[in-house]
């Protein structure tokens, strides 16, 4: 039972980190190396606001999210607009900024247990006889409510309508009408919020510390890889796949191994179905 | 000659998605022939192309060459076999001049074994060879059209280009995937005559098409593909007077402006 | 298009002396022998006198080794991406399994360095390749996507299985008879290197690498299995890796997980970026610029990798071409602005 409850709070965890990433790889094909860094930057600004300049808790959580955002936009528009369409450029710049967010965060002086968010809601409740504290809970609904905005949102606004176009065909989306580049923008600083929103849920759990900020990444990149690049169905079921084998390795080998589950999912993926379990890059590729 | 054909395509087919891109197409070549290959847009010519040399694993189906099942060898293996191919789409490597692209085909296991077209059996410089293959195909090297830089070059020589990376390899097969499309007449007139050399040398011509007028001079024998079947087999006379045919290519100006 | 930059246009011309002195037979003066000949001499001269001119601060002397070790990843890095065109982000791999190589034959079999140094540089080459192998037939980001997890992947085995010595490394490595040895050997491998790597480009063997990064469809179908010659090259771009993680691990008398790590994956993108891809030399001449910089700021701790990135970033967008291109064109030719 514990393994069932921890491995879906575990899995809609891995969901949230990895649904901005692959919004942003699906709509604009820019794969965003600086996702962890935007994960932990999100949750620093947070912080900051709360404890230096004593805002409250909801408030100083959305003006995170919306610096994060427009920091994600910045980034798209003053770097990443250069290189678009070299994809290596793309990985090596991106991985670069996140790096540099990082690094220069850590030099900043984030280190140690010292940086904490509150959790919303103190104290716990027993599901079936495990204890689960009410934070994942909050995790879980809250990864179910984003998980359905998103599909509204993408499925029944105009820009949502745009970003899913340019998903499926950059170039007829642009004969219709669609700036390609301010909808890459937009995909951008969503797709940077989504890893701020997962930062907000998600940090209370523990401490803010930079490693968080590769391990996000390398969750993120696992789970859209498994998945498939871009694919969205294929994210969520990679997060469920990957999230319980975690739960289940850390059970039965120890938790040295946690990581290691996720690495080894990425290369088996790719060396044996690059496409990712979903995706459908693989067979566009052959008929060309 | 003997009876049994140098390659046999039987039954292959191909799904991608949903569409059914190839469906049982059957297809003999005898040593020595030049067979064309004809169909609308979108029937499977190409794909047909890229099942038998490897670049594309069959569904279903067989493909024999010289005896030898080939069915769904990696692409390399295939081409060393001596059954090489062109490219629709012509990708050298532009930033070498057009004699180095040569080098890669001579550089291979099957071209080191033979010493290549122009080779005389044992290999010299790969240069040597390499500017020999061109002047044969219509590099005029006296103008120094072998050394030009290859993104320099106009469509003609690009396709010739094509060309002569398969004959580096001294094939026993070419198939060329539309050769003449894209070159202007005049290009056309000396492309022919090649061909026709070609073959006199021994070499088997599979030449998949839109251009029918040059094709139907060339080919002893023409296949046509719809919706990745084969509707159509014989001369160039005999298939134009299949109604499937004539459907097919109904409101085509080609046809009636060339036939 | 208004403006002044709208009607003309920079007009580049060779310089007469670049013309001249290209046909080998054209050569008769003094000058263009200098021409050709001075800049190549320049950096030979620079990296082995180098040592010599330091040996007053013993500090800035082990820096050059790091250099040189540095320069040999960024080589690889950049014949492996821009010649096989395959990306690889896990440096740090190729250092951590030449440098756990050499220190288990070191302290396993009581070889000395000079036999350790060529064996692990073999047979980390090996371990590599023969790794690297099913990731061959992946293409571009997803190469580049997998090879930034093999380090990752390794360290943290190394340390849940606690084998080699865990998180403690191997200790107890025999160091060289003294600095000198080191220094050398790493300074004559770069200049060596570099000379083989430039020569085995314009080699028709090279030309067959390059056909594989511009067009993999037209080598298959010039009957040579490209994955062959996918796995000499990263078989060539480990070595040189392991050959750096080697001699590393003699220098600091120690091999651990440290040597898996970012530093070792990030500054040789770096150096080739900043030096100028696929040349060959720019990622020596990276190397010398970014590896002192982030040497002068290693007291600020992690900055000096933010500092590093920055610069990548900065010339990926702005000046993707990189120095030593960037050089040889001005060294080569003259510009003007002309009227259109």
């Amino acid at each position: 039972m514990e393994i069932i409850i921890y491995g879906i709070i575990n899995s809609v965890s891995l969901a949230l980190m990895a649904v901005g990433f692959t919004l942003v790889y699906g709509v604009s094909r820019l794969p965003n190396f600086a996702h962890g860094a935007i994960y932990i930057l999100t949750g620093y600004l947070t912080w900051l606001l709360m404890n230096r300049l004593g805002l409250n808790y909801l408030f100083s959580a959305i003006v995170a999210l919306g610096l994060t955002g427009l920091i994600g936009a910045a980034m798209y528009q003053l770097v990443l607009i250069r290189v678009r369409g070299m994809p290596i450029s793309e990985i090596i710049a991106s991985y670069a900024i996140g790096l540099a967010i990082l690094e220069g965060l850590r030099w900043g002086g984030l280190k140690g247990g010292t940086f904490r968010l509150p959790p919303f809601i103190e104290g716990s409740v027993n599901i079936f006889g495990v204890s689960v504290d009410f934070q994942r809970l909050f995790v879980v609904v809250l990864g179910a409510t984003i998980m359905g905005a998103l599909w509204l949102f993408v499925n029944n606004t105009k820009i949502g309508l745009a970003l899913k176009g340019m998903a499926q065909d950059e170039r007829a989306a642009m004969t219709l009408g669609i700036d390609s580049d301010r909808m890459a923008v937009v995909a951008t600083a969503i797709g940077c919020m989504l890893a701020g929103v997962a930062a907000i849920v998600l940090l209370p759990l523990g401490s803010i510390v930079v490693e968080s900020g590769y391990q996000v990444l390398i969750m993120a990149v696992a789970v859209c890889i498994v998945g498939g690049l871009g694919s969205w169905t294929g994210a969520i079921m990679a997060a469920f796949i990957i999230g319980f084998a975690q739960i289940l390795t850390v059970v039965y080998f120890g938790a040295h191994f946690q990581v290691v589950v996720a690495l080894l999912a990425i290369v088996v993926t790719l060396i044996s179905r690059p496409s990712g379990l979903f995706g459908r890059q693989k067979e566009l590729e052959e008929r060309v | 000659m003997s009876s049994e054909p140098l390659l046999s395509v039987q039954n292959i087919s191909k799904k991608f998605g949903g569409v059914l891109a190839l469906s049982g197409v059957s297809l003999d070549i005898f040593r020595g022939d030049i067979v064309g290959i004809i169909g609308p847009n979108g029937s499977g010519k190409t794909t047909l192309v890229n099942a038998i040399t490897g670049f594309i694993t069959a569904d279903s189906g067989k493909v024999y060459y010289q005896g030898n099942d080939i069915t769904n060898w990696e692409p390399h293996k295939i081409a060393a076999q001596g059954l090489t191919r062109t490219f629709q789409v012509m990708r050298p490597y532009f930033s070498l001049p057009a004699y180095k692209n040569l080098i890669v085909p001579l550089f291979s296991p099957r071209a080191r074994r033979t010493g290549g077209w122009r080779g005389g059996g044992k290999m010299g410089s790969r240069d040597t060879v390499a500017v020999d293959i061109l002047e044969e195909i219509g590099f005029e090297r006296d103008s120094y059209v072998p050394f030009k830089v290859a993104s320099s070059l106009p469509t003609g020589y690009l396709k010739r280009l094509e060309l002569a990376r398969c004959l580096a390899l001294r094939p026993e097969v070419i198939i060329c995937d539309e050769v003449f499309s894209g070159l202007s007449m005049s290009e056309m007139a000396t492309m022919v005559p090649l061909m026709e050399k070609l073959q006199m040398e021994g070499i088997t011509l599979i030449m998949v098409e839109h251009r029918l007028r040059e094709l139907f001079r060339l080919a002893g024998r023409v296949v046509v593909l719809n919706f990745g079947c084969k509707i159509a087999e014989g001369t160039s006379d005999e298939v134009m007077e299949y109604p499937e045919v004539k459907e097919a290519y109904f409101g085509s100006e080609e046809v009636f402006d060339y036939v | 298009m208004s403006g002044p930059k709208g009607d003309r246009r920079k007009e580049r011309l060779d310089r007469g002396i670049k013309v001249r002195s290209d046909g080998v037979y054209a050569i008769s003066s003094w000058q263009e022998i200098t021409y050709l000949i001075a800049p190549r001499l320049l950096l030979i001269l620079g990296l082995a006198l180098a040592p010599l001119l330091l040996s007053a601060f013993p500090y800035w002397q082990r820096v050059v080794s790091i250099i040189c070790v540095y320069a040999l990843l960024a080589m690889g890095f950049d014949f492996l991406a821009n010649y096989v065109g395959l990306v690889s982000l896990g440096g740090g791999f190729y250092v951590g399994v030449g440098a756990y190589a050499t220190a288990l034959l070191n302290t396993k079999f009581g070889l000395p360095p000079f036999v350790t140094i060529p064996l692990a540089t073999m047979l980390g080459a090996m371990i590599c390749t023969v790794l690297f192998l099913p990731c061959l037939p992946l293409r571009g980001v997803y190469f580049a996507i997998v090879s930034l997890m093999y380090p990752l992947l390794a360290a943290r085995i190394i340390e849940a299985l606690d084998i080699f010595g865990g998180t403690d490394g191997v200790l107890g490595v025999d160091g060289f008879a003294n600095m000198w040895v080191d220094q050398y050997l790493l300074v004559l491998s770069v200049l060596v290197l570099v000379f083989v790597l430039r020569r085995l480009v314009e080699e028709d063997i090279g030309l067959v690498f390059r056909g594989v990064k511009d067009n993999d469809q037209a080598v298959k179908a010039s009957g040579i299995n490209i994955n062959h010659y996918k796995a000499l090259g990263v078989f060539i771009a480990s070595a040189l890796g392991c050959l750096g993680g080697a001699c590393l691990t003699h220098m600091y008398m120690w091999a651990g997980l440290s040597q898996f790590a970012l530093d070792f994956s990030i500054i040789p993108i770096a150096a080739t970026v900043v030096g100028g891809g696929g040349t060959l030399i720019g990622p020596v001449i990276g190397c010398l610029i970014l590896v002192p910089i982030s040497e002068i700021l290693r007291d600020f701790g992690s900055l000096r990798i933010a500092v590093y990135s920055i610069i990548l970033t900065g010339f990926i967008v702005f000046k993707s071409e990189g120095i030593m291109i960037y050089a040889a064109r001005k060294y080569e030719q003259f510009e003007r602005w002309v009227e259109i």
